[in-house]
């Protein structure tokens, strides 16, 4: 279970932290440009963070005891295919679930 | 709803460069809207399943309708906060919870910096309201729009913004909450611990762009496994850091080669 505390800390400071990002040139800086390196650094901060998240969920999921899942491990891997080849986010999210349900129904 | 002509509020008597009077300013705030909102409808598509599969994904991580809505409307970005509840669920200290998720909205701090020059000179309430409203939609919706009429008033761009942000973010407020209701409804044991991790990665294959993109993605997915032994979810950290550097670095090579 979640930390009531955690949480409400979690909320009032994640939505200070986003608007200060969303702020900080808008209402502080003006237009100066940023530094080319760390512009090219923040290019790729989304899609480092969210295959770190991930990873270890996929690979060693706390709903099956820390195990790897032959079905979730399929689910993760052919969502990725078909969302990598379409660009379409809700395709890979459909194939995902029914590789899901297929295995539930299946095993 | 039926949307008259966007060009119909500039009165036909008058030249498009007539000094602007606060009439004036008005109807072109009313014109960018209309252009913005109908702009911004097709995003309804995106934002509504989205916001409920949040709803959803946070009652199942054991939050209360109340916390799931606050949610949305104190954060409004979706990939952060599935980040956060995602950690929070795995008892992750609160300091590294809160640098994961603003790690992953460090994007917002460029497309800050992207809108300044259109919407800089905007008095500061006007300012804040279009930092609190800047998400992924309405800024990809407001750039392409300033690139496409680069002659418009200030008003005529605050108008668009403000029309684009009001198919987008109440709507996620809103489905946001139908979700929390429907996940309470959803019985346990359908393999929905999966749906996070699902909704992630349909979230990472598009967004694979190119080559630098993958090598980004690749270095994160495999620093964080490498790191997992790692306290308090700091493994996550490591593989952030790794794939933006790989990314970075992957970009100035092909640069680099293509130069030569």
């Amino acid at each position: 279970m979640i930390d009531h505390t955690a949480l409400w800390t979690v909320i009032i400071l994640l939505g200070f932290g986003s608007f200060g990002l969303r702020f900080v040139f808008l209402g502080l800086i003006g237009d100066r440009a940023l530094p080319e390196w760390i512009l090219r650094h923040l290019r790729y901060t989304a899609v480092a963070v969210i295959p770190a998240l991930i990873a270890p969920l996929v690979l060693w999921p706390a709903a099956n005891g820390g195990e790897t899942d032959p079905r979730r491990l399929t689910a993760a891997l052919l969502a990725l295919a078909v969302g990598a080849t379409t660009k379409n986010l809700y395709a890979a999210l459909a194939t995902g679930a029914a590789v899901m349900l297929a295995g539930n129904w299946l095993l | 709803m039926p949307q008259p002509d966007p060009m119909s509020s500039q009165s036909p008597g008058f030249g498009t460069h007539a000094p602007v009077a606060p009439e004036t300013g008005r109807t072109e705030f009313r014109a960018g809207f209309r252009r913005g909102f109908r702009d911004g409808l097709p995003f309804l598509l995106v934002v509504c399943p989205f916001a409920m599969l949040f709803g959803v994904v946070a009652t199942e991580a054991g939050l209360n309708v109340l916390e799931t809505l606050s949610f949305s409307v104190v954060v409004i970005a979706g990939a952060a906060q599935f980040t956060a509840i995602t950690l929070l669920a795995d008892q992750t200290p609160t300091l590294v919870v809160l640098m994961s998720a603003l790690a992953v909205n460090l994007r917002l701090a460029m497309y800050s910096a992207s809108i300044t020059p259109h919407l800089g000179p905007l008095p500061l309430w006007k300012r804040s309201l279009t930092a609190y409203f800047l998400v992924d939609q309405t800024y990809a919706a407001a750039a392409l729009d300033y690139e496409k009429h680069p002659n418009q008033s200030l008003a005529s761009k605050f108008g668009f913004f403000v029309g684009v942000a009001m198919p987008i973010c109440p709507p996620w407020y809103l489905f946001t909450l139908l979700g929390a209701w429907a996940g309470n409804a959803i019985p346990e044991g359908l393999g929905l611990d999966f749906v996070l991790p699902l909704a992630f990665i349909a979230m990472l294959g598009p967004a694979l762009r190119t080559g630098a993109h993958r090598v980004a993605a690749l270095a994160g997915g495999a620093g964080a496994l490498v790191f997992a032994f790692l306290p308090w979810n700091l493994g996550l950290i490591a593989g952030a850091v790794l794939g933006m550097i790989a990314g970075a670095e992957a970009e100035r090579r092909s640069a680099k080669g293509a130069a030569q």
